[in-house]
């Protein structure tokens, strides 16, 4: 083991803590769950602890897609190509069953889970998730972005 | 005018174009034959003593598979009236088959039946003549079929489509 | 020849006034910064005028029609929840009303009152959320701060009755699922303190705001006779004059015992609108509290020396030893350790057994309420409205929302249609947003209050 590797890996650990405090999300909001987002976002919940405070509006901007609702057949196209702006590196968190599994809506309209579109990272369950899950499913998402090995 | 004297005035004004009428837990109906529906409907907003200038609601109903309708008309189309100036409210019915699913269009008496048509077109597959626009409302062109047909399985996904600018 | 202006060099000769060769094609949406619900309005601009506009819906299309044929008729509706998401129990109460109608029976009259409370909380809900999002986008994200905190407070007012935050199934046919708990009032009155200062808070912020009225004043607006031609009703309507509203025009539950004002403004702008919104949230406020001091029937669990007690803490002093006293009353508890649930069941439901569930005592300690139980849970059994037809209309946040529902005789909906409140707005929306600028989009669309759930179904 090389004295470069050792500055290496320390140098991904640096980066990895920097990185999980400084995210930057897109939400795309369709749905029900849009409302538990906004109660996670606002003063109550303060999302703004987990440096996740400033949501950017522009995929080209942004490193984590929150996907925050049902996703119909007719929305998944817009979904791919929003996921298709982002750059790397990019997370995406599933928020809430529909977009986990399609939930409860088994039927003729509705995407069946998110995943057969684009990868996921995280996926917070519940019909909308309550902010407390959010805010877990945050944390797991800080952990992974922290652990993963660093491109830069 | 209370319900049953208004259905009463509809049967004496147009006759045989009012197949039936009924009230049933205070909904007062009216079914009309597809001749009759834009004199009846026109009659419903202009007649002051009506005076129904609001299309609360268009919708349609699929009976294929209603207990004792099997063989009947498939569809029924429904209209929700309702009149700021009386507060009073009737259903106007009309019933279309399968092969000749087409009712005329009620877009020049109520801007807003564009969409409501729409959307039974969208949801049904039954057609409105004159329609400015006949375009799905809810689903997206390439869909086939109307999921609201009784005969649509509610679990029968089509092919995702591609992103479209 | 006339000097050309340099935009009219950029754009095309007479370009900004209507009048212009070169027309632009913009989409916005359906994933836009400004605008919170997936539409997509396909515009053609001339400068910044938007001369011809589009709108496009179905994005959120979860096929909620469909799904209620699917199952009996109480499992409709956790689908009617995500109807209207932001005030989703009004949406519940409508549609219990609609199978109620159908089956022609009449729930409690402690049910109405919560019927009516429950519904006005979610009124305010709905309307903080909506001028708290459409200010947002106008850049005043204090505001949008202030009213979700607000917002907070009653949802945790609304947690404490249903369990749930936001999806909340809180009706049933024949009655709501739980009674309110204990010391309900008083929270209430803490909660609305909270709201009313918010409230005011927000005036002082935006009512004379020059930016927010710029903005707002003249823009979006719809004549009378459009609006009625369009059958646009709740705020939108009475923002032009015309105070229609379900709630006084056809009394439900006990709306016509209550004293609440309906109102209105005349210009039908998007001020107009805001207006409209900040009176309707004191009104609804003036609602709960007055049905609050009516409502009949006091406290329903009481301990061995008759003092009122939570069920819940009933349970847990039991727990913890504390049982002095407590078998000298006869108590069942039922299995699902909420506590008894006798005594509240009669209260908050209608005496049908056809109808409503038996409570969870009965069904576990007797056979004839386990039979009923079976009756209306098996498949093929449940509840069976006589063949007919419903419609019937509550007042929804954003207007009259109908349930019309059809039964062919069994024990499923053989046809269920929601008359969404939001769907003759967005359907007249070409019409505010024809002839004025491209900005001004997001203030229109924003006070149509556009819900996703409740438009696309």
């Amino acid at each position: 083991m090389g004295l470069g590797t050792f500055f290496t890996s320390k140098l991904d650990e640096a980066i990895g803590w920097a990185r999980k405090y400084s995210i930057f999300q897109y939400p795309f909001v369709t749905a029900c769950c849009g409302m538990e987002y906004m109660a996670t976002a606002c003063s109550h919940y303060d999302i703004d602890r987990f440096g996740a405070g400033l949501p950017r509006f522009s995929p080209r901007q942004a490193d984590v897609l929150f996907v925050v609702g049902t996703i119909s057949h007719k929305m998944a196209p817009v979904l791919k190509r929003v996921y298709d702006q982002m750059t790397e590196p990019k997370w995406v968190v599933a928020f809430g069953v529909c977009t986990c599994t399609g939930g409860f809506y088994d039927n003729y309209a509705t995407v069946q889970g998110i995943d057969t579109i684009i990868p996921v990272d995280v996926y917070i369950p519940g019909c909308p998730p309550r902010p407390e899950s959010v805010i877990d499913g945050l944390m797991k998402l800080q952990d992974r972005i922290a652990a993963q090995a660093q491109r830069y | 005018m209370d319900g049953a004297a208004m259905l009463a005035a509809l049967r004496a004004r147009f006759g045989s174009g009012v197949i039936e009428t009924h009230d049933f837990r205070g909904d007062h109906t009216a079914v009309v034959t597809r001749e009759a529906l834009p004199r009846v409907l026109a009659h419903c907003r202009d007649e002051p003593a009506l005076a129904f200038e609001m299309l609360t609601d268009l919708t349609a109903v699929d009976y294929s598979k209603y207990p004792g309708r099997e063989d009947g008309p498939r569809f029924e189309v429904v209209y929700h009236l309702y009149s700021i100036a009386h507060n009073h409210r009737l259903r106007v019915k009309v019933r279309v088959d399968e092969d000749d699913a087409v009712v005329p269009t009620a877009v020049d008496l109520w801007p807003v039946a564009d969409w409501f048509e729409r959307e039974v077109w969208d949801m049904f597959g039954v057609r409105f003549a004159g329609h400015p626009d006949p375009r799905r409302l809810l689903m997206y062109e390439e869909f086939v079929g109307h999921p609201l047909r009784k005969d649509y399985p509610i679990d029968r996904r089509q092919p995702l489509i591609g992103p479209t600018n | 020849m006339a000097e050309m202006t340099r935009r009219e060099f950029m754009l095309g000769e007479g370009s900004g006034t209507g009048s212009g060769s070169q027309r632009l094609h913009v989409g916005v949406g359906p994933a836009h910064p400004a605008m919170h619900g997936i539409i997509r309005i396909v515009t053609e601009l001339d400068g910044e005028v938007i001369v011809r506009a589009d709108v496009e819906i179905g994005y959120l299309h979860r096929a909620f029609e469909k799904d209620c044929e699917q199952g009996g008729y109480n499992n409709a509706i956790p689908y009617t929840d995500r109807l209207n998401y932001v005030s989703p129990l009004i949406n519940n109460f409508g549609y219990c009303a609609a199978v109620e109608k159908l089956l022609g029976i009449d729930v409690s009259e402690r049910c109405k009152y919560i019927r009516v409370i429950m519904a006005e909380i979610s009124r305010v809900c709905d309307h903080l959320t909506c001028i708290g999002a459409s200010a947002m986008e106008l850049g005043a994200f204090t505001v949008f701060l202030y009213m979700i905190k607000a917002r907070e407070y009653l949802w945790e007012l609304v947690e404490d009755v249903t369990g749930a935050r936001l999806t909340i199934s809180y009706g049933r046919v024949g009655g709501v699922k739980a009674d309110l708990p204990d010391g309900f009032a008083e929270r209430a009155a803490k909660a609305f303190k909270e709201t009313r200062e918010v409230l005011d808070e927000v005036h002082r912020l935006l009512t004379g705001n020059r930016i927010f009225m710029d903005r707002m004043i003249g823009v979006g607006a719809l004549s009378r006779e459009e609006t009625i031609a369009y059958a646009i009703t709740g705020p939108l309507l009475r923002a032009v004059g015309v105070p229609y509203d379900v709630r006084r025009a056809q009394p439900y539950d006990v709306y016509d015992r209550l004293a609440f004002e309906i109102p209105t403004q005349k210009a039908g702008d998007n001020y107009a609108r805001y207006l409209v919104r900040m009176a309707e949230m004191e009104q609804s406020m003036r609602i709960v509290e007055q049905a609050l001091a009516m409502i009949p029937g006091g406290p329903i669990n009481v301990d061995f020396a008759g003092r009122p007690i939570d069920p819940a803490a009933y349970v847990d002093r039991g727990k913890q030893g504390k049982t002095e006293g407590l078998l000298l009353v006869p108590i069942t508890l039922s299995p699902n350790l909420q506590g008894s649930e006798r005594p509240a069941h009669d209260r908050v439901n209608a005496a049908d057994k056809r109808v409503v569930l038996p409570p969870k005592e009965t069904t576990y300690g007797s056979i004839e309420g386990l039979m009923n139980h079976f009756m209306l849970i098996m498949e093929g059994f449940g509840i069976r409205p006589p063949q007919g037809e419903a419609y019937v209309a509550v007042e929804g946040a954003n207007g009259e929302l109908g349930f019309y529902v059809v039964s062919d005789g069994s024990d499923r909906p053989y046809r269920v249609r929601c008359r969404p409140p939001c769907l003759p707005p967005m359907a007249a929306l070409h019409r505010m947003i024809e002839g004025g600028m491209v900005a001004d989009l997001i203030p229109t669309f924003g006070s149509v209050n556009m819900i996703g759930g409740e438009l696309d179904r």
